[in-house]
């Protein structure tokens, strides 16, 4: 039996095109750029400057503050400048930038492929070598671990969740992460179950997987308390509401977390990170990217060191096509659309999917025809109809009362809209205002 | 590589669009429009016509000349409310009447309020009530079913089955004596009755239906509940006084019902839009439908019901909110 959460949800064309292809190695590049800012929270100090020498895995950036993490060298080599450079967001902003020489990892990594089972750490080490070892959410939303294993007093963990919904279209990391990888996330979700103090985790995955659900479920045989349940596929099942409703059924109340209803989410990448850094000690700095595109000669899901160029990701790929109109820093429901193909890959790349002209530009917005498609949609019972116009007309105040803070930016409302109206633009507006507002109330 | 196009997500959009599905409106209106060809003749293809490019011209004309923008004829709502107008009319209405209506229906229906999307009340019923009120005799002279061919203003008329309901029940006949006059529901079901063009074929109008819940253009929750309403309303009172009461299913197959449930109350921008909302507007709808139809001086009461509970929508739109995610956790 499939499970699936409501209300709400859509289907977009899957476009797995990189679906069952192996997880490639990516030549380490000559350059790599590491931005500071690659997680939710403050940027970490930089502890390295020009001219020094580093190692693959070496901590080249300390945490700061209560929400940060720390960052590695993906690359061994000298520090060229410690400097602002364009990341994903467009903007300039602070990264280490390496020269590549050789590739000489820090001895204390094991590198061996030889499966680790035994977890020889106690719940306070654990917690304190992925604080180590930077590892941050993988499925995009880059929130330290760290932070989310330290729960909030009172508060007791029932249920680890692990996202392998992949629910976006085109990208496939999770999904190869799971074939490849099954038992070292199982035994990263142990580490977790022990980290939390929590008996049961439920692995979340798409059926339109159906080779990961089963290699999945014969794996998950052997580690007790891990049980492996298909979801029906429906966007957006993998966000973390979503997925919690769908699997337990508990819905995690408006502004609240996961936590309140006893519930801890993980993606599949994130949880192969924990069991790298536990049992390998090896900490975060590659991760699976997916560079996908209908018109990319040889699309593929690429193991990739953080730093690197967007444009080493496609040359490895066959090259940018010639019709290419966009290239989308994760799929086309959630990504956000680069502007260079410099900017660097952090912890929190999923993918990189490359869109043609055809599809890259939005259509003409008409009237709102009260269709109501857009209530039907949303994951999170809002109206999206309603809000629009309240942004235009600035009425930031009425869109608070409107429950606007749930949105969870999954973009269900803007693409089912038959007036190709830009709802989602003005409610990510409104979400702007209304923290201005909240902020001015608390000061 | 030519300029890459930054935009914020979702870089996705699914193939649907406006006039998508107006077109797939007026494809689920094919079946009724053949049946009122084969029943009514020449005289609905005329009307039909007429009302289609009068609508479409008086919108592209207002929009062009008075509102001066860009006018949006192609999205197809100005030809679904010339068709679903034509369907309220009868079908030896002359030309200049039809013409007027669409007229009233599309300036003052819909255009005054800002056009598509703006418009409180279904524009196609704001036609029809006007020329209803204005014109009542020509609006009551129904062309019977299967003798009038080729004939259009001269076409041979009758009454509509609810018409000698009305009369006959005022004139104090038994029940048992009425329906010697009206026709059986087998020939009401397929359309063999007089009435309006497009209102007599229940049958090719549930087709409608389905091919609307299939495209889900439109969803089951107005037309259910506004037919589940007439049923039980008239239902009880067939029950309670079988000798002065027709039964259900004689309310169900008559007058406009069928057209007004499934393509006048469906109208997206005069409905509600969550799903409990569109009970409170059909059970309105069906409870106003059948207290004309039984208590007031109309035989038939479809289009003011749909009207008035038009009015509401803002109302019932407005208070009745979809279930939030989390918010009763949130309180509990």
């Amino acid at each position: 039996m499939f499970k699936t959460f409501r209300p709400g949800g859509i289907h977009p064309s899957d476009n797995k095109l990189t679906a069952g292809s192996e997880i490639r190695g990516l030549p380490v590049p000559g350059q790599v750029s590491i931005p500071m800012n690659q997680h939710i929270g403050a940027s970490p100090k930089i502890l390295v400057e020009k001219g020094d020498l580093v190692k693959v895995g070496q901590l080249i950036a300390q945490e700061e503050g209560f929400i940060s993490a720390n960052i590695h060298s993906s690359v061994s080599g000298k520090v060229l400048k410690v400097d602002a450079v364009v990341d994903m967001s467009g903007y300039k902003r602070k990264a280490i930038t390496i020269k590549v020489e050789g590739d000489e990892w820090l001895e204390e990594i094991d590198t061996s492929t030889e499966l680790v089972k035994e977890i020889s750490l106690e719940r306070h080490e654990i917690v304190r070598k992925i604080n180590e070892s930077g590892i941050v959410g993988m499925g995009g939303a880059t929130f330290p671990t760290h932070v989310k294993l330290m729960l909030p007093r009172g508060k007791k963990a029932e249920y680890l969740i692990v996202n392998g919904a992949e629910c976006e279209p085109y990208l496939t990391s999770d999904h190869v992460l799971i074939l490849e990888k099954a038992e070292q996330i199982l035994t990263g979700t142990s580490i977790m179950m022990k980290a939390l103090d929590v008996d049961k985790a439920i692995i979340g995955i798409e059926n339109n997987k159906l080779d990961a659900i089963a290699h999945m479920s014969t794996q998950a045989e052997h580690y007790p308390g891990i049980q492996v349940q298909g979801l029906k596929v429906k966007y957006p099942q993998g966000g973390e509401k979503q997925l919690i409703q769908a699997l337990i059924n508990r819905e995690v109340p408006s502004g609240g977390l996961p936590i309140d209803v006893g519930a801890v989410v993980f993606n599949v990448g994130t949880l192969l990170a924990t069991y790298q850094a536990i049992q390998k000690n090896k900490p975060l700095f590659e991760r699976v990217v997916t560079v996908t595109g209908k018109y990319l000669a040889n699309p593929g899901n690429l193991m990739v060191r953080i730093g690197t160029p967007v444009s080493a990701l496609i040359e490895a790929c066959g090259g940018l096509p010639e019709n290419t109109g966009k290239i989308i820093s994760g799929g086309p429901m959630m990504g956000k659309a680069l502007n260079s193909l410099e900017v660097p890959i952090i912890k929190g790349t999923s993918g990189i999917t490359v869109l043609p002209d055809t599809e890259s530009t939005r259509k003409e917005i008409h009237n709102c025809i009260r269709c109501s498609k857009c209530i039907t949609v949303c994951p999170m019972g809002l109206e999206p109809y309603l809000l629009m116009p309240m942004g235009e007309r600035e009425l930031f105040e009425r869109m608070e009362e409107e429950w606007t803070m749930d949105c969870i930016e999954c973009g269900s409302c803007s693409y089912i809209c038959p007036s190709n109206r830009p709802l989602l633009d003005y409610i990510r507006l409104g979400k702007v205002e209304i923290n201005k507002i909240r902020r001015a109330r608390k000061n | 590589m030519g300029i890459l196009t930054i935009s914020p997500s979702p870089h996705d959009h699914n193939s649907e669009s406006v006039s998508k599905l107006m077109y797939g409106v007026i494809i689920a209106l094919l079946p009724a429009f053949l049946v009122s060809v084969y029943f009514f003749g020449i005289g609905t293809i005329i009307i039909t016509l007429t009302a289609m490019v009068s609508c479409v011209v008086f919108e592209w004309l207002i929009q062009r000349f008075l509102m001066k923008e860009k006018p949006a004829i192609s999205d197809g709502s100005a030809m679904v409310t010339g068709i679903l107008l034509a369907f309220c009319l009868p079908t030896n209405l002359p030309i200049w009447l039809v013409i007027l209506g669409s007229f009233v229906a599309i300036s003052v229906g819909k255009m005054s309020f800002g056009g598509l999307g703006n418009n409180p009340f279904n524009p196609a019923l704001v036609g029809r009530v006007f020329l209803f009120i204005s014109f009542p005799v020509q609006l009551t002279s129904w062309p019977e079913p299967g003798v009038n061919h080729f004939a259009y203003l001269d076409a041979s008329t009758g009454a509509t089955p609810l018409n000698i309901m009305k009369n006959s029940i005022k004139s104090g006949e038994t029940m048992s004596e009425i329906l010697l006059d009206i026709p059986f529901y087998q020939d009401m079901f397929i359309g063999r009755m007089g009435g309006s063009a497009g209102e007599i074929a229940a049958a090719a109008l549930l087709i409608g239906l389905i091919y609307l819940l299939i495209r889900k253009i439109i969803t089951w929750h107005i037309p259910v509940s506004i037919l589940l309403t007439v049923a039980v309303f008239t239902g009880i009172m067939w029950l309670s006084e079988p000798a002065l009461n027709p039964n259900p299913l004689f309310h169900l197959l008559s007058g406009g019902l069928m057209l007004g449930a499934v393509f006048m109350a469906t109208d997206y921008v005069t409905s509600p839009m969550i799903a409990k909302g569109m009970w409170i507007y059909g059970i309105g709808i069906g409870v106003i439908t059948v207290v004309i139809r039984v208590f007031g001086a109309y035989p038939e009461g479809v289009q003011f019901a749909i009207l008035i509970m038009n009015a509401f929508t803002p109302l019932i739109n407005k208070y009745i909110k979809p279930k939030r995610f989390g918010k009763e956790v949130a309180n509990g």
